[in-house]
């Protein structure tokens, strides 16, 4: 409680004070400036994401902004949402929030390759096909064939095997999300091993 | 956006009593779709193309289905499974469906009517609309108003086009002859727009998707 008093504290004075930002960042973007201040302590210092906060190189732009605004909102409501980013969601402005979307979304990003490489075949499989009988769609037609996503459909490729693992779960444990349409209705269709396939496999993907 | 189960379930419920009632001496004995499988199916296709059927712009443009003139619908499920329409995915989804199913999933997204979700250029409509209504003379491709109707509602195994997604429209005229009239052998309803989609320029194909994405 202590540790999130005191960075909420440092974070609003980073995201009111101007006088932070001034000086020697020389052409540094506003948003990598705002990164580095606020985000870099959870996402790790390019973006790559640590432990549970997940990797936000490379990601959508729209779909970080969404994150923001829903954090903001509380409608993105599992616990470690609750616990972090609600607090700092309430502090970044929407202004803010694009200029850190822009940024993180144009760093490269590598995969966590966290996963279990002896599921990635099945993974490919469903993430590819899906399951017509059991009404599970495939994966590639939003998310596209290497994760890539587009717009506010989030990029899945390299993310972290943990992360991917909780937020399918997460969807069967009643928790909200923007993608409550189709989200829902497609992960609680997801058994336990179609969930660690998945995301074992997207965990290996470039 | 949330899904609204119980909205969807009467007028599934409706169709139901619909097919079973009035089934007649020619479907004697085919076995009715029951409620449960006719909603989970309906669910499964809600996932992609969208609770009220219209349609989503993700890696893929999934189509407006919302709507669409139930011959053509059908039409169109047969070509995925004879793969004389190529898509894999639908290919998968249909392969399990029975005709009863397929009909009754064709007359659920007939009837629904969401406004069109729109996103392509404004500025493109004024000229689609003109090809629309007039087609190119100079490449001898008729209005498509003559097949498609004046509003782009369709007519049996005419598509609908009106709300259809810029995305879908544009890339199904650019690559028609990749995805349908696949079978040489078996010839389909698709021959019609083959030379239509060939002949546009890709221009004129942007400005026909834009045009009929914001009809409604």
């Amino acid at each position: 409680m202590k540790l999130i008093r005191s960075t909420l504290a440092s974070l609003a004075l980073v995201f009111t004070s101007n006088v932070a930002l001034a000086g020697d960042w020389g052409s540094t973007s506003l948003g990598e400036r705002l990164a580095h201040r606020n985000c870099a302590w959870c996402h790790g210092t390019s973006g790559q994401g640590f432990a549970t906060a997940p990797r936000l190189a490379g990601q959508t732009r729209q779909y970080i902004e969404n994150q923001i605004a829903s954090s903001r909102n509380h409608m993105r409501d599992n616990p470690k949402t609750q616990a972090f980013m609600w607090g700092v969601a309430a502090l970044t402005s929407r202004e803010a929030a694009v200029h850190l979307a822009e940024y993180f979304s144009s760093l490269s990003a590598r995969p966590a390759n966290d996963g279990n490489e002896r599921l990635t075949a099945e993974g490919r499989a469903l993430y590819r096909d899906g399951s017509p009988a059991a009404n599970i769609p495939s994966c590639v037609v939003c998310h596209g064939p290497n994760g890539e996503g587009r717009a506010e459909i989030p990029r899945l490729g390299g993310l972290s095997y943990r992360y991917l693992k909780r937020k399918l779960e997460q969807w069967g444990e009643g928790y909200h999300a923007t993608a409550l349409v189709p989200m829902p209705g497609i992960a609680t269709k997801l058994s336990a091993g179609d969930i660690e396939a998945i995301s074992s496999y997207l965990s290996f993907v470039e | 956006m949330k899904v609204v189960g119980l909205r969807s379930a009467l007028p599934a419920a409706v169709l139901l009593s619909l097919f079973t009632g009035a089934a007649g001496a020619a479907d004697q004995g085919a076995p009715a779709v029951s409620t449960q499988e006719l909603q989970s199916k309906i669910k499964y296709c809600n996932s992609c193309h969208q609770p009220l059927g219209q349609g989503h712009r993700g890696a893929t443009a999934i189509p407006r289905l919302a709507g669409q003139q139930i011959e053509y619908f059908e039409n169109q499920l047969q070509a995925f499974v004879e793969r004389r329409r190529y898509n894999d995915y639908m290919y998968r989804v249909v392969h399990g469906l029975s005709p009863q199913l397929r009909k009754a999933l064709a007359t659920h997204f007939r009837d629904l009517n969401p406004k069109p979700v729109g996103g392509a250029p404004g500025e493109l409509a004024a000229a689609g609309r003109k090809i629309y209504d007039e087609g190119v003379e100079t490449a001898s491709i008729p209005p498509c108003a003559s097949c498609h109707g004046p509003e782009a509602k369709g007519d049996g195994m005419m598509p609908r086009l009106a709300g259809q997604l810029y995305r879908y429209t544009q890339k199904a005229l650019a690559n028609w002859s990749q995805e349908r009239g696949q079978d040489p052998k078996k010839q389909d309803t698709s021959a019609i727009m083959q030379p239509i989609a060939h002949g546009l320029t890709p221009a004129q194909i942007s400005a026909v998707a834009a045009y009929v994405s914001a009809l409604e």
